[in-house]
Formats: C-alpha cells, sequence, structure tokens
C-alpha cells in the first residue's frame, strides 16, 4: 500500500509542496490536502488586485481541480484541521471524522496580527489576509466614504490602494514615522509617502490605535496620543504571526513558529512543515521565494529523492510595486547602525528617486533602490552570492546599468537568478529562449515571471536580447554546451576528448540523452579510428547496426553497391528470408533490398549467412547510390553510371555523417536515377559529370544546386568527397544536405570545393580520404560482439 | 546470453520473490537489458554512475522496447516515439502514463529484483 502523506493547509506553500513531491514521485504517496479556506490553492500576492478590483478572485488560483485530479490528490477544502495526534498518526478533523497519516506536512501559513485595540470587533474593522476578507472589505465599503487602514507596511500599503480603487478617502495609519518601516530608511520612507500623497492616499505616521469609536458599526478610531480620527471603515494590516496553534496541542517543539531543521522536519520524524508557520535557525519567512526553496527541500527529503538536499536559510530580497512606485530591497538596506558600514547612498528628490547600498567588510549587506531599479539584478546577484564588491560603489548604482537596460542584462553573470520568486536563472532563460521560447512558454515552463511579476519587464528586454534570431546562442552545436559546431571540434581537439562522457565530463552539459547521439556523432568524425565508442551515448539502431521497427524488431539491408546484384546474392538473400521467418521482403527506394521483422538475436546469424556488408540504412552516414543502367546496356547512354555509382559507394560507404546522405548517378541527362533530388548526384553529360548538392525529395522537394561540371570519373569523386568532409565538418546534427546548402550557399560552396579559395581543398580530400580507408563492417561485429548480451531481445531467469 | 542462470536459480529460491537477475558489471554501463523473470519483462538499467533501475519492459504507448532506450539525466527514452520515463519510479516526463518500476539492490556483485508477491 502506498504510504498516506497529509498536508495540512491549502494556501502557496502547502500547494508548492505537493507539486515539488508530485513532480519527484508521481505515485509513491497517496496525498490529501485540507484547506480550512474555501478554495484551492491561490497566489495570496495578488489579493490587492482582487481588492482593487484589477483580478477576479479566478484569476489568482495557482491549480486548477483538473491539476489535482490529474494527480490523484485528495482535497478537501473548507475542512479545518482540529488536532494532530503524533502518536497514532491521526487527524482529528473540525466535524469529528479521523484521518490517519504516515508522513505529515504542516503548511499552516500564518494569521493577521491584531494589536491590542479596545473594541477591535466592532462590524466594520477588518483583516485582510484571504480571499474572503476581500469579498467581504469590498462589500462593505460599497456604503463608505471613508476608510483607515492601520498598518503601513507592504500589506498595508496594497489594501489602501485597493480602497483608493474603489473611491474611498483613505488614510494609512502607522506608528513609525514613515511608511514600510521594515524596508526603508527615514528619508526613502518619507519620499515614498510623497509620491502616494500625490496619488490621493492620506497618512497619518506616530500614531498608536487605542480604540474604535462606534456602536454598532465604525465611526472612528481613537489614538494613544488622544487624538482621533472619522472613518466608515477599518482595515487592521498590521503584520503576521505564524499559525501554530495546531503545533503547539500537538506537542512539537514551537518557539516563535515551528521549529524546523535544515531537512524541514519539525521535533517529529513524520512531520514536516513548510512555509510562513516554520522557523527556521531563529528566522521567520514572510515571503513567497523562500517558502517556495523550502518546498523544494521538504519534498527532496520525503520522497528521499535527494538525502543531501538541505535548507541553508534565505537571503531575502525582494522587487515591489506598491502602487505602481517600483521598490526593490534587498536584505537589510536601512543601515540603521551605522557601525563599521560602509554606506553610499543617490538621491535624486524631483524624480523620487532613492539609491542606497550598505556594505560591511566590502560585502553587500543590504541596499534599497525606489524609483528607479533599473541595477537591481547586479545587485541582488551580487548579494546572493557574497562576492566582493567592486571598489567604486557607483558603479553598482549606475556603471552600466541606468543608461541601458540590455547592457545591464548582458552585464549580469549567467547564474544569477532573474525570477527571484522561482530562481530562474538568467542562463537558464537564456537558453529557453535561444530554444524558441515564448514568454509565455518561459512561464509555463520554469514559472519565471508567474508568482510577483515583478521580473516581467526584464523578462520582455530578455527575449528582446536572446530571443530566436540571436546567432550567438543558435549556433551551438548541441544546447547544453556554449559552443558552435566548429569552436567544440577545436575544443575537443585541443582537450583530446575521445568519448561522450570524456565531453560531458569536462564541458559540462549535464547528461541530457538528447545531446548524447549529437555528440557520438561529431566524436566519430573528429576521431575516426581513434574515437572511443561508448554505446550508450548511440540510439539502439547504431548500437546493434539494424533499424528498429514498430514491433521492436529490426530490418536488414545488406549492402548492394550502385543496386547492382547477382544471381548468388539472390538466392542467399532468398533463403535467409525464409530460414529467419522475415515478415516481408521489400525492394527499397534506394535499389536495396530490406528484410523486416528479423529478431535481435538472430541479426549475427542473418548477417553470417548473407555473406554481404551492412547497407547502413539504419545511420546518419552514407546510405546509398542508385544508379541507372548507363552506357552499359542503354542506347542513349552518355556516362557509365554503374561504374561510378558503384566506384563512389565502394569508397564512401557507411561513412558517418550529420545526418544520412543518398546519392545517385544517371548515365544521361534524362536522369532515371533522379539524382537531382538526391543529398549528392552525378549526371553524365557530353565530356564529363555534372556533380549536384543538396537535393531532396523527401518531406520536402528541393531540386539539388549544380556544384561543378567535372570532366572524368575521378574528378567527380575527388569533388564528392570533398563536399562529404565539408558536410561533415560543418553541418549541424541532423542538418541534412538541403539545409546545409542553402545555408552556406551554393556560391560560397564552390568557392571553397571548386576554386579552393580558402586553401581548405587539399585537408578536405586527406581527411576524407584517411576516413574512407579507416571503413569496416560494423557487421563483423554479429561474429564478436563488443559487449555483453549486445544482441540479446531479452535474457531469460528461472525464477520458479 | 548471461552466464548467471545457475547462481540466479538458487538465490530466488532462497530470497522468496527477490531474483537475483545478473551480475552488475554484465550490464553495460549507461545501458539496459531485457529480462524475462517468470514470464513477467523487465527491463533494467545501469546508469554511468552505477546506480540500477527496474522498469516494466514495454513502453506503455506503444509497446516499445524501454530496454533498447538511451538512458541519461535520470530517464530513459523510447526508441520508437521518444516519450521519456523517470528510471527512478517509471513516472512519464512528457505522458501522464507511467510504467511500474521494481525495488532492485545490488547484493555481493548480484543485481537483485523484487517482484511482487502475485
Amino acid at each position: 500500500m502506498r504510504e498516506r502523506l497529509v498536508v495540512v493547509g491549502g494556501g502557496m506553500a502547502g500547494g508548492r509542496a505537493v507539486e515539488e513531491i508530485v513532480a519527484r514521485a508521481p505515485s509513491r504517496f497517496e496525498i490529501t490536502m485540507f484547506g480550512a479556506e474555501p478554495y484551492i490553492v491561490y497566489n495570496r500576492i495578488l489579493l490587492s488586485d482582487v481588492l482593487a478590483g484589477t483580478k477576479s478572485p479566478e484569476g489568482v488560483f495557482l491549480y486548477s481541480h483538473e491539476w489535482f485530479e490529474g494527480r490523484k490528490i485528495s482535497i478537501a477544502t473548507g475542512v479545518r484541521v482540529e488536532r494532530i495526534g503524533p502518536g497514532r498518526k491521526t487527524l482529528m478533523l473540525a466535524d469529528g471524522r479521523e484521518h490517519s497519516y504516515d508522513k505529515l506536512v504542516i503548511a499552516t501559513g500564518s494569521l493577521p496580527l491584531v494589536p491590542d485595540i479596545e473594541n477591535v470587533n466592532t462590524p466594520g474593522v477588518f483583516v485582510f489576509r484571504t480571499i474572503e476578507d476581500c469579498r467581504l472589505i469590498g462589500a462593505y465599503a460599497r456604503r463608505c466614504r471613508r476608510a483607515v487602514v492601520i498598518g503601513g507596511g507592504l500589506l498595508g500599503l496594497e489594501a489602501a490602494r485597493g480602497l483608493l480603487n474603489h473611491g474611498l478617502e483613505v488614510t494609512v495609519v502607522e506608528v513609525m514615522p514613515y511608511p514600510m518601516a521594515q524596508q526603508l530608511d527615514a528619508e526613502s520612507g518619507a519620499m515614498l509617502a510623497r509620491r502616494m500623497e500625490a496619488m490621493g492616499l492620506k497618512f497619518m505616521f506616530e500614531k498608536a490605535s487605542r480604540r474604535v469609536v462606534g456602536a454598532g458599526a465604525v465611526i472612528g478610531l481613537e489614538f494613544k496620543d488622544g487624538t482621533a480620527i472619522d472613518t466608515d471603515m477599518i482595515v487592521v494590516s498590521c503584520g503576521i504571526r505564524p499559525n501554530v496553534r495546531l503545533a503547539v496541542d500537538a506537542g512539537l517543539r514551537v518557539e516563535r513558529g515551528i521549529v524546523c531543521d535544515d531537512r524541514m522536519k519539525t521535533s517529529d520524524p513524520d512531520i514536516y512543515a513548510v512555509g510562513e508557520c516554520v522557523e527556521h535557525r531563529g528566522r521567520l519567512y514572510g515571503l513567497v521565494a523562500p517558502l517556495y526553496e523550502q518546498a523544494r527541500v521538504l519534498a527532496d527529503q520525503i520522497t528521499g529523492v535527494n538525502p543531501d538536499s538541505l535548507y541553508p536559510g534565505s537571503k531575502i530580497s525582494t522587487r515591489l510595486k506598491v502602487m505602481s512606485v517600483d521598490l526593490v530591497s534587498i536584505g537589510d538596506g536601512r543601515g540603521l547602525d551605522p557601525g563599521n558600514r560602509t554606506i553610499t547612498r543617490y538621491v535624486e528628490p524631483d524624480r523620487g528617486v532613492y539609491k542606497k547600498i550598505v556594505a560591511k567588510e566590502g560585502r553587500l549587506e543590504g541596499a534599497i533602490l525606489l524609483g528607479e531599479t533599473d541595477c537591481a539584478s547586479a545587485l541582488i546577484a551580487a548579494f546572493e552570492s557574497g562576492a566582493t564588491l567592486p571598489e567604486r560603489h557607483a558603479d553598482l548604482l549606475f556603471g552600466a546599468a541606468s543608461a541601458d537596460p540590455r547592457t545591464a542584462l548582458e552585464a549580469m553573470p549567467a547564474d544569477a537568478n532573474i525570477c527571484v520568486c522561482h530562481q530562474v536563472s538568467k542562463s537558464r532563460l537564456v537558453e529557453l529562449l535561444a530554444a524558441g521560447c515564448s514568454l509565455d512558454e518561459l512561464g509555463a515552463k520554469t514559472r519565471a515571471g508567474t508568482g510577483c511579476g515583478g521580473c516581467r519587464p526584464q523578462l520582455e528586454t530578455m527575449a528582446a536580447i536572446f530571443g530566436r534570431n540571436q546567432a550567438s546562442t543558435d549556433d551551438r552545436y548541441v544546447k547544453s554546451i556554449p559552443l558552435s559546431k566548429p569552436e567544440l571540434i577545436a575544443e575537443v581537439r585541443r582537450r583530446g576528448l575521445r568519448s561522450v562522457s570524456a565531453v560531458l565530463d569536462a564541458l559540462g552539459g549535464g547528461d541530457d540523452p538528447a545531446v548524447k547521439p549529437a555528440l557520438a556523432s561529431l566524436l566519430r568524425m573528429v576521431w575516426g579510428r581513434d574515437y572511443e565508442d561508448e554505446r550508450d551515448a548511440r540510439f539502439i539502431n547504431d548500437r546493434i547496426h539494424a533499424n528498429i521497427q514498430n514491433d521492436g524488431t529490426f530490418s536488414v539491408v545488406p549492402r548492394i553497391y550502385g543496386g547492382v546484384t547477382s544471381p548468388a546474392e539472390l538466392r542467399r538473400i532468398a533463403e535467409v528470408a525464409e530460414k529467419y521467418g522475415a515478415r516481408m521482403v521489400k525492394i527499397t527506394g534506394g535499389q536495396r533490398i530490406d528484410l523486416l521483422g528479423i529478431a535481435k538475436h538472430d541479426l549475427p546469424s542473418v548477417w553470417r549467412e548473407l555473406g554481404m556488408p551492412s547497407g547502413h540504412a539504419y545511420t546518419k552516414a552514407f546510405r546509398t547510390c542508385k544508379t541507372c543502367v548507363g552506357t552499359d546496356f542503354c542506347r542513349y547512354g552518355v556516362g557509365d553510371s554503374i561504374a561510378l555509382g558503384v566506384a563512389i559507394e565502394r569508397r564512401f560507404q557507411g561513412i558517418e555523417s550529420p545526418h544520412k546522405m543518398k546519392l545517385a548517378v544517371s548515365g544521361c541527362s534524362r536522369n532515371c536515377a533522379e539524382a537531382t533530388v538526391k543529398d549528392i548526384g552525378a549526371v553524365a553529360v557530353d565530356g564529363g559529370w555534372q556533380i549536384h548538392v543538396g537535393g531532396a525529395a523527401g518531406s520536402r522537394v528541393r531540386a539539388a544546386d549544380l556544384l561543378a561540371t567535372v570532366a572524368s570519373a575521378e574528378e567527380a569523386i575527388r569533388l564528392i568527397g570533398r563536399f562529404i568532409q565539408y558536410y561533415r565538418m560543418n553541418a549541424r546534427y541532423m542538418e541534412r544536405t538541403p539545409a546545409f546548402v542553402e545555408r552556406v550557399g551554393i556560391e560560397r560552396l564552390r568557392a571553397i570545393l571548386v576554386d579552393d579559395a580558402e586553401g581548405q581543398a587539399q585537408t578536405l580530400d586527406l581527411e576524407i580520404e584517411a576516413e574512407a580507408a579507416a571503413y569496416r563492417d560494423p557487421w563483423a561485429e554479429g561474429a564478436s560482439p563488443i559487449e555483453a548480451s549486445q544482441f540479446a531481445d531479452e535474457i531469460r531467469i528461472n525464477a520458479e | 546470453m548471461l552466464n548467471t542462470t545457475m547462481q540466479s536459480r538458487a538465490e530466488a529460491r532462497a530470497l522468496a520473490n527477490r531474483v537475483a537477475i545478473a551480475r552488475a558489471e554484465l550490464l553495460p554501463a549507461g545501458q539496459g537489458r531485457c529480462f524475462s523473470i517468470g514470464g513477467r519483462k523487465i527491463a533494467v538499467f545501469r546508469t554511468r554512475a552505477g546506480r540500477i533501475h527496474a522498469l516494466d519492459a514495454a513502453c506503455p504507448h506503444r509497446g516499445g522496447p524501454l530496454a533498447d532506450g538511451i538512458v541519461g539525466a535520470g530517464v530513459v527514452v523510447c526508441p520508437l516515439h521518444a516519450y521519456r520515463f523517470r528510471l527512478e519510479d517509471g513516472s512519464g516526463v512528457d505522458t501522464e502514463c507511467t510504467v511500474r518500476s521494481y525495488p532492485v539492490e545490488v547484493v555481493a556483485g548480484l543485481v537483485i529484483v523484487e517482484l511482487p508477491a502475485d
């Protein structure tokens, strides 16, 4: 039976923890999630938009019911958990039911902090924490003219903005002398207040509330200094406190929050906690990024996928938009105790710009950026990495940054996070943009920009800079290694990297199964015989030298040079086909005979009994050279197409290339071998051969370009070899010749290959000659397999 | 064919539904092999990092032979239509489908797969 995992709390932390868990082990747990609110997980950060009426409540849900159903996660909304019994591992629900668990995650979040004010329960006084609160506030506001918000922190200002949108006269009451005292210092706080006052908000600072006035409904608020203000409603937004009641009752260790270790475990080994209810190394967190980090570690631990994953605590930086004023707060930028700190400031009062850096021992301890936040990313990166700051701090405040967002982005280190909420790095985004992702797809894939949304403008700039058309990243040979093919070849040669695993170890690129065959192909071309073959890097066809079919059997195509066979060969083929039960014997488009439906374990015997070499009909290599009968028999024949076709095939058989190559030779311009829709084609004309390249008659039909007309068969073979080698060294993986010829251009190819404009011709000739000389028939492995059970369909184990 | 059937039989009897199938080094690094154990076909993989995983041998999409797939970054890619499955638990990367996974361990160099009791 699957272990039962119960999550108490249906907020962002609980939702994210569940998402991370099922991403690691989709079927490990039977998951149930209890949420006291009647809604499924929603983005609490956007509640101020709901209050302001710019977003509908449905618009802030993070997961659909289908999402949960599809992952077989049970959701119990509106169900309050009354008690946790760690002894019997049960939960007592408010409706009296019991629910058992094997592993428990507490994600009860936080509750609004309501200060000690007389008559605070008077109708017309609200807290601001849930969708339901938004609805109640919005409904009540309709009959009000004036509102007071107690609390000038971020949440209070957001609530005030929402109420302004309802057309109310709004006053923010704050005990400190300026707003957002958690993030700002006195001067920036005063600047922010001025900006907000200009937008219609009123402030009363250094006011401690004493009593709500009004019998049946709010009519005013009295302060401790004896003054008062008239108002029709009050929203209390004085911060949050961790919701720890369940944990306390259950006997878990609780200080200010539920005490968790670096594995996100509470004092009970089967109970984890995540989010705002957690106290970790003495700290509480109330922002989304840290709780997402916690959710990742929790999932690593609870699933056992990564027991080394630990939560070291978070470095806090936030990008905020407070009533359309940009604000970035990094660490503690207030610098309240100047001590041995270096504080650098830039103030531009008329534009409302305030920038401040607090450094200690050369490292960034915090920063405030108000009104202009262009240099935020570089500062956040410096903060998170703990790097030593440059001596000239002005460079951090302006440097390249202020002038041009592009320069700023380009100057950022690759591993700096653009999306702070979801920890998405610049390099990851650049990679996806280069692969052609749109901004929406970026959001879907990495969730960048879907948290607080503060990084959206940067994402747009990035899309403009690093999007599809950028040649620099488009040129990569494989997406995970930032080198073009020539650069990669140079690097591979310089370092003597002869195997795929050596390349991946030396140049990075992970262990992505998609890049291994591409690297194997390149290494095979660079090193030839000295290539260190690792079969696991290759597609199954290249491990066993046959073409896998839709039923798991294989097709066998022996080489028939130029399409010319003999009665003896045909007899052997017929016998083998019967003996090994070929399900079909088929003449191919390339003038070959295909035996279909051969079992893997029969391949060695089939090859041996055929007594013919591999036709390479399964790999990215020289495949076939098709011919017409030419001057041997044809009354129109101009050139000996069969002799040339057979010679080409004997020379270039099996040479690996970025994609397959199909060739043809026609003995006259009637072109019966269809040479002008082949990767390379030769057509006999009076006095020689036309050599065509880049033709196709597959999903796309393209007439080949004429590369040159040469006088003899020898010259034809030399020029074809030169083209093949140039294609091998310069084409992208899986780029067939039509695309390659179009990309390079036929004039350029002609200059390099025919006129030798770049002095490469001789090298190309020598390289392809060496390659041809090194040819070995892969079917020889039938007699001497290169690894254990290479040709086994299955290995039978008797387990009776 | 692997030369381990004798050993396997002995082990299998001793360990009830735990079946010894091969010496670990007979699985080529980074590849899979298909084993048929009492009519059940299981693909067993050995990653380059040396970890062993066992999944049902047939891809749930069109029955492709997963043992023939390329392995890397914790997944195997079906050779027929490139659906990817996580080696750890058989869950699909590009599909909701999951292939069954079996607990595996290596004891004294022998790969042992734990089959369900049925």
